[in-house]
């Protein structure tokens, strides 16, 4: 397999890699090395591609195993280095204008949920996979994905009634 | 009639049973400007999923293949034993250079001749190192009166 080859086997879901790492890192930069990161481990395997039957699913539970580790490193780590540490903790004028946008208050309800209900959404509702393909991804049978992905719906809807009755009841 | 349908797939959908066709169908009525007044608390929320899923990456994936690198190194280290053997061939061509220029050199065939040849040569050599020795002389006296006067 060359690099062509290869390229053109990974076009069709390199977005989704990377939106799916975005959902969970947050940050586009981190998203971007995720990517990498998921791409370069696939050309690594890539004399044995093909006994996976589905490469697309490969990677995306690869890329969901890839940000998990992130995340634990991260929160494992005694020493934090954050920006809100030398900065003013209350959010700059823009960036309150900005979250008055309707758009943004979805994505940080959606961020405030836990990173399994995170993954779900991102696969079914952003990338629209069926469920048996959501299921090879996060190693979970359709019903508890259902049952999950219900909740979590219900859980943007609550935040999102709140926060758009607010100060109205 | 529109209306119910759309609530009818709502309600599925937030059970978690809903299609992708007919998570499709409510995506395209959310988008529409005719939203419902009170459904319209959920446009933001497929808004979103929509606009979410047009991000793209933009960075180049560097792949790497190792076979490229063996490649290279099989390249390079050819180079170095061209290199090795150019040169090889380059300095043994100069050292044959002097050795023919030897074989041609005048001889002697009376060995008498030879001796004196030889003796007077020998001579010459010893007289210029002894014209040589004199000279470092001169150096010894500066050093015995430079001691003279500088004492440690």
């Amino acid at each position: 397999m060359n690099q062509n080859v290869f390229i053109e086997l990974i076009n069709p879901f390199k977005d989704k890699v990377f939106r799916l790492a975005k959902r969970l890192l947050t940050s586009t930069e981190e998203a971007e090395d995720a990517t990498q990161e998921v791409m370069v481990k696939l050309w690594n395997k890539k004399d044995n591609l093909d006994s996976y039957n589905n490469i697309e699913a490969v990677a995306m539970t690869m890329t969901k195993n890839y940000c998990l580790d992130q995340l634990k490193s991260k929160r494992a780590g005694n020493l934090k280095i954050v920006h809100n540490n030398f900065t003013d903790r209350e959010p700059q004028l823009d960036k309150k204008l900005e979250d008055s946008d309707s758009l943004e208050w979805v994505e940080k309800i959606i961020n405030q949920l836990p990173e399994q209900l995170q993954i779900l959404i991102q696969l079914r509702d952003v990338e629209q996979y069926e469920f048996d393909e959501i299921a090879k991804i996060v190693n979970m049978n359709e019903t508890a994905i259902r049952v999950a992905l219900s909740r979590a719906r219900k859980k943007i809807r609550e935040s999102m009634v709140n926060t758009h009755s607010y100060g109205i009841r | 009639m529109e209306l119910d349908r759309i609530e009818n797939i709502l309600e599925k959908y937030f059970q978690g049973e809903t299609t992708i066709a007919e998570e499709n169908e409510l995506k395209d009525y959310f988008s529409s400007p005719n939203v419902a007044q009170h459904l319209e608390q959920y446009q933001p929320m497929f808004g979103y999923f929509s606009q979410v899923k047009q991000q793209k990456s933009t960075q180049e994936i560097p792949l790497q293949t190792k076979k490229r690198n063996v490649a290279w190194l099989s390249i390079a280290a050819s180079a170095v034993v061209l290199l090795g053997i150019g040169t090889y061939f380059f300095v043994s061509e100069k050292d044959t250079a002097p050795a023919v220029v030897q074989s041609e050199l005048g001889t002697y065939d009376n060995p008498e001749e030879a001796l004196a040849a030889t003796q007077k040569a020998l001579a010459l050599l010893s007289n210029n190192v002894n014209v040589g020795i004199e000279s470092v002389q001169y150096i010894n006296e500066y050093e015995q009166s430079k001691n003279k006067i500088f004492k440690q």
